[in-house]
């Protein structure tokens, strides 16, 4: 196991930011951190690069415990906060040359990863720049790069997306993507299709507890009904559809109507029957899996 | 550690305000020096460096801080302490390679006076006629306070993330080690301590330094001084 987080509490004052909490996360695979703000996602992950101390539990990354050994842990993780704090005066090689000395790597090998770098995260035409003087986008890149340049085996990603553009997300989901294969990765977000684009397990926290934990299509299989939604030219009667699912208007002519159905492929059949049936002309039909988001509404708002 | 002492020399460096610091500095002690009538040597009749030591550590009190301000506050405040928090760095590290780059900057601000040093031996009557033990015994004393002073910057700037409360905090410390404890030997009421307090007090070591004896001693004292506050600034990193 390459990352595990084992009962780890922590508690602000009098608020309990985190309440025992566990979870494991495998190489080769990228987990989703979802929760609401405040949640406690920013905290876990403080925690098992080392920067806070946890009131009880622990992270074991590769066996090393760390609370025992965080500076050999921090050789192995790759951390991008979540204010991606960079020197702005630093130009963008001079910095990435910086972070490589922090990890005592010199000379060709140092040059080699921080070109390696440059190509990777895209950043070709700003390495001559201060970081001052870039945007957002690429400043995340620089942080991405910052967080890769020693190559870890884990790395720890805090809403690596905010605050991006169109482009510029697709573009870092899919170095996101990249990067992930052979390592460890863990995403935390609040995006969720993000989640449903990257992640292959995913972990919810609320409150400072899990509480969804599993794999993304597990997770979306569990969380029960489709809904199929169609629209046709005639006026349509809902006990004609009453037998596949639970039936309501979506419109005021009565010409669409909506089934929640337990399962999508037969729902649409037993519909197209029915249509074909009654000689309907259907104009429009729609799947809309339960998706992700609200799974999330779901489990964040009644626990 | 190597990575980081550069950056903080060159980040001083690479700044308008670093030179700026440093040629303030140089000026208010040229002008000390050589030019205002009341402190000139040129006026003081003997071949004689007194000023330079005697106004150093007066200017020292507000350049010091003032390059040290930055060094954890400003890393606090922009989250980059974060970064060097998660490297493999640890925390005594961080604090030895500022307080080095720290030292190294005081140490480059302090080399064109040894200029002086040969302009003195030029004025000497007849030439030459200075005494070099003094000069250099002083001039050791300066570097020694300034690594007093930095070390006494760095924990001001550990204890908040407003540069500006780091240099307030910096300035306050210095001048309570180097000042404050002579002064409070002069009160009466702490006649029965006046000892204890003066062997306390940076300036007391520095003049006995300054006679131009480098003694085990006083090396001793500024040595606990720095690991002190060095020692201090570590805690308060920690618990925080």
């Amino acid at each position: 196991m390459s990352l595990e987080v084992i009962q780890l509490s922590k508690i602000y004052g009098q608020q309990k930011a985190l309440d025992n909490i566990s979870f494991k996360a495998e190489k080769g695979q990228i987990l989703g951190f979802l929760g609401p703000n405040g949640a406690g996602k920013s905290t876990t992950m403080k925690i098992a690069t080392g920067y806070l101390l946890p009131d009880e539990g622990d992270v074991k990354i590769h066996g090393l415990s760390v609370l025992e050994e965080p500076k050999a842990i921090s050789r192995m993780v790759g951390y991008l906060p979540e204010h991606n704090p960079l020197y702005l005066d630093m130009y963008v090689k001079e910095f990435l040359s910086f972070i490589g000395g922090l990890y005592s790597m010199s000379g060709k090998n140092l040059q080699s990863s921080i070109a390696d770098m440059i190509t990777l995260c895209g950043l070709e035409r700003e390495a001559q720049k201060k970081i001052g003087q870039l945007s957002k986008g690429y400043r995340q890149r620089v942080g991405l790069a910052k967080a890769l340049i020693h190559d870890p085996k884990v790395i720890i990603l805090d809403e690596p997306t905010t605050g991006l553009d169109p482009n510029q997300l697709v573009e870092i989901r899919r170095l996101i993507k990249d990067i992930s294969q052979n390592k460890t990765l863990i995403l935390s977000t609040h995006i969720m299709q993000e989640v449903e684009m990257l992640c292959d397990q995913v972990v919810i926290i609320n409150k400072g507890k899990i509480v969804a934990a599993d794999q993304l299509k597990n997770l979306k299989q569990a969380s029960g009904k489709s809904i199929l939604l169609l629209e046709v030219e005639e006026k349509l009667e809902l006990e004609w559809f009453a037998t596949i699912g639970t039936v309501s208007f979506h419109n005021q002519e009565q010409t669409a109507i909506q089934i929640a159905v337990e399962d999508s492929h037969e729902g649409r059949k037993q519909t197209l029957q029915v249509l074909q049936e009654k000689g309907l002309n259907l104009l429009s039909i729609q799947v809309k899996e339960r998706n992700l988001e609200s799974i999330f509404h779901q489990i964040t708002q009644s626990s | 550690m190597r990575a980081l002492y550069w950056k903080e020399i060159n980040g001083f460096l690479s700044n308008l305000s670093g030179y700026l610091i440093l040629s303030v500095f140089l000026v208010s002690i040229g002008l000390i020096v050589w030019v205002f009538p009341d402190t000139s040597v040129l006026e003081y009749g003997f071949a004689d460096l007194e000023p330079l030591f005697f106004y150093t550590p007066y200017v020292f009190l507000f350049l010091i801080p003032a390059i040290t301000m930055k060094m954890i506050a400003e890393e606090k405040r922009s989250g980059t302490w974060e970064l060097l928090m998660t490297s493999p760095l640890s925390i005594n590290k961080i604090i030895l390679a500022k307080y080095l780059a720290a030292l190294s900057l005081i140490v480059i601000a302090l080399l064109p006076t040894l200029i002086y040093y040969f302009s003195m031996v030029e004025l000497g009557e007849p030439r030459g006629n200075i005494d070099h033990a003094g000069f250099f015994g002083s001039w050791i004393g300066l570097v020694l306070i300034g690594a007093v002073f930095a070390s006494i910057g760095i924990l001001g700037s550990s204890l908040t993330s407003h540069q500006m409360v780091a240099f307030v905090w910096g300035v306050f410390i210095c001048f309570l080690m180097y000042f404050g404890l002579t002064a409070l030997v002069q009160l009466n009421i702490m006649s029965p301590l006046a000892l204890f307090l003066e062997e306390l007090s940076l300036s007391y070591h520095y003049q006995s330094m300054a006679r131009g004896v480098i003694d085990g001693q006083n090396l001793g004292y500024f040595l606990m001084i720095i690991v002190l506050m060095l020692g201090l600034t570590g805690i308060i990193i920690r618990k925080k």
